[in-house]
């Protein structure tokens, strides 16, 4: 049924139908509402499970690691500092290979203070095994959320479903929310292999001696590797269901284009945007997003930009010192093209702590792109500290 | 694609305006998208809350800056210059507000048609909210609907009585009077 409900409802709506067990969470902004109309969908008997209430993050998923080590399908939403606190039992989570998904609404890390979206609270957690998804809309934000269920515990491996703050998670658009009975086709009950069981006492989280414990981590890569093609699989059973399926990346008037825009989450919608403006004013323009950030699909990225002129990466993360994180990403993606075919690369940081980035802030961008005038690597839209010292006395 | 503003004072509903809205657009079968000014609110000061709508599915997601029209729920907002509410606002945009007063009194706005509407007076005349701090977010809507026609008076009912929790009726009767008691000054006129 199709109703107009925010993106932070479209995870609730998700989570209460995907049949989540154990919700375990503690409230920060902007992710609260999400775990507000769960306890709410719990209270009224909409949704048979537990919800635990907890005095931290850190608790939150520790709670949830318990429920999912007994069996139980668990859920829990995070943001910013909140998935900062995380991050000891992030790493326990996808190292016990428990099918947790965890929603995170993008914010910005402090200092300074900031409730408003980019991509460092995630990206820092790159590296511990989650499987990443960065959605778009909120259609995509609720599918995924059902899709993360089915393809973690096909691998046992967590997922983290990200969207960006207040541009998803406060916005109401239209969203169809699928059946019940059509979901329980899709999602069928959770029955772990493993799991905390008195009849079959065992022990879990043991001391792992050198001997072991590199196994133990090859068997996560390897289960990345298999969710590549799981991904693919699950989203396209998703769409033979409902007809909406988005792909590990989601590529737009990308095979004339001479130049190609390539973002996550929101910005990449309204690029589409940018895009037919640009394409009326005669430039080749197109813009892909990168949905599945892990497991890294490199090779449909490199398959996609391949032949391409210029491709300009617009991260809203940083990694200090080096560059956006995207771009990085993506240059390694590109590598093994053969020199003739492998695009020229350009990376582009704009939107961090919630700036907006507008369809004319992108369609600059690749303006200025495709005329070859973007440094390799810079920032959108930013102040330089003098001009910003002289700001900052203008307005006293 | 329609784009609009609402501004107010935290607590006036200017934030469930814009979902009521989209929701009756919805029922006409737009797409739409409603959303709050990014920030931090708190009661009585000054918020804004945003509204689009389109024949196909909307893209652009960033905040409005051109929009094609306002909504003012407290016209102190403008009379002691708290909201620049006509700022961005398109040529021959429109500027609804909440006030006693006439059109003609608010012309200075600029060369934009200018509405009013009694909505205070007739949300307490609906027992919506109080005296002090009447809920007139509904009966802008009716004023809103009329100005405007981006959504009939009976989607906006029903989408008034899906959303309002309390005193349903007395709301969608509020807009039903505002939607017939909107005072217009057309653009042309307007400015002068």
């Amino acid at each position: 049924m199709k109703s107009v409900i925010k993106g932070n409802s479209a995870v609730a709506h998700g989570v209460r139908l995907a049949r989540a067990q154990v919700i375990a969470a503690y409230p920060i902004t902007p992710q609260t509402s999400i775990i507000e109309d769960l306890a709410s969908f719990v209270a009224q008997g909409q949704l048979r499970a537990t919800f635990v209430k907890v005095e931290s993050e850190h608790s939150a998923l520790a709670a949830c690691i318990g429920a999912a080590s007994a069996g139980a399908r668990v859920f829990t939403a995070t943001s910013a500092q909140g998935l900062a606190l995380m991050h000891e039992l992030i790493h326990w989570a996808a190292g016990a290979r428990l099918p947790i998904v965890l929603a995170d609404v993008n914010r910005a890390m402090a200092p300074g203070w900031s409730i408003w979206t980019d991509q460092n609270d995630t990206l820092s957690q790159r590296d511990t095994g989650w499987m990443q998804v960065y959605c778009a809309s909120s259609q995509e934000v609720l599918d995924s959320v059902v899709q993360a269920y089915k393809v973690s515990e096909k691998v046992l491996l967590p997922t983290m479903i990200v969207l960006d703050a207040f541009f998803l998670s406060h916005t109401h658009e239209v969203v169809d929310i699928p059946e019940q009975e059509l979901v329980d086709r899709f999602l069928p009950p959770l029955d772990l292999p493993l799991k905390l069981d008195i009849q079959r006492p065992g022990a879990f989280g043991n001391l792992v001696f050198p001997d072991r414990y590199m196994e133990f981590r090859y068997k996560i890569e390897l289960a990345h590797r298999e969710a590549l093609e799981v991904w693919r699989q699950v989203d396209e059973e998703w769409g033979r269901l409902t007809g909406r399926s988005y792909g590990l990346v989601d590529s737009y008037k990308v095979e004339d284009a001479d130049t190609v825009l390539l973002t996550a989450g929101t910005p990449a919608s309204t690029a589409r945007v940018a895009v037919d403006r640009l394409r009326e004013e005669g430039l080749a323009v197109g813009v892909v997003r990168l949905r599945v950030f892990r497991p890294f699909p490199g090779a449909d990225l490199a398959r996609v930009l391949a032949g391409r002129r210029r491709v300009v990466v617009l991260d809203r993360n940083c990694s200090y010192g080096h560059h956006g994180i995207f771009h990085q990403e993506t240059k390694s993606a590109l590598y093994d093209l053969p020199e003739r075919r492998r695009p020229q690369l350009v990376g582009v940081i704009a939107g961090l702590g919630g700036r907006d980035i507008t369809a004319g802030d992108i369609a600059a961008i690749l303006r200025k792109a495709s005329h070859g005038e973007l440094a390799p690597v810079s920032w959108w839209n930013v102040l330089q500290p003098e001009e910003e010292l002289e700001a900052a006395v203008a307005c006293k | 694609m329609r784009e609009l503003r609402i501004h107010g004072r935290g607590g006036q509903g200017a934030v469930i305006a814009s979902e009521i809205l989209a929701e009756a657009a919805f029922l006409a079968g737009h797409y739409v998208q409603a959303f709050p000014s990014f920030g931090s609110e708190r009661r009585g000061a000054p918020v804004a809350a945003f509204f689009r709508m389109d024949d196909k599915p909307i893209l652009v997601r960033s905040e409005i800056y051109e929009p094609d029209g306002v909504v003012v729920l407290d016209e102190s907002l403008v009379t002691l210059g708290l909201a620049n509410v006509t700022q961005g606002l398109r040529e021959g945009g429109f500027v609804l507000l909440n006030s006693g007063k006439k059109p003609e009194d608010f012309a200075f706005l600029g060369p934009f048609t200018v509405a009013t509407v009694d909505a205070s007076r007739i949300a307490v005349d609906h027992r919506l909210g109080t005296l002090t701090a009447p809920i007139v977010n509904t009966a802008i809507l009716g004023a809103l609907a009329a100005l405007t026609g981006w959504v009939s008076l009976e989607h906006l009912e029903e989408a008034i009585r899906h959303h309002v929790p309390v005193k349903p009726e007395e709301n969608v009767a509020a807009a039903r009077m505002a939607f017939h008691r909107v005072n217009v000054l057309e653009a042309a006129r307007a400015g002068r």
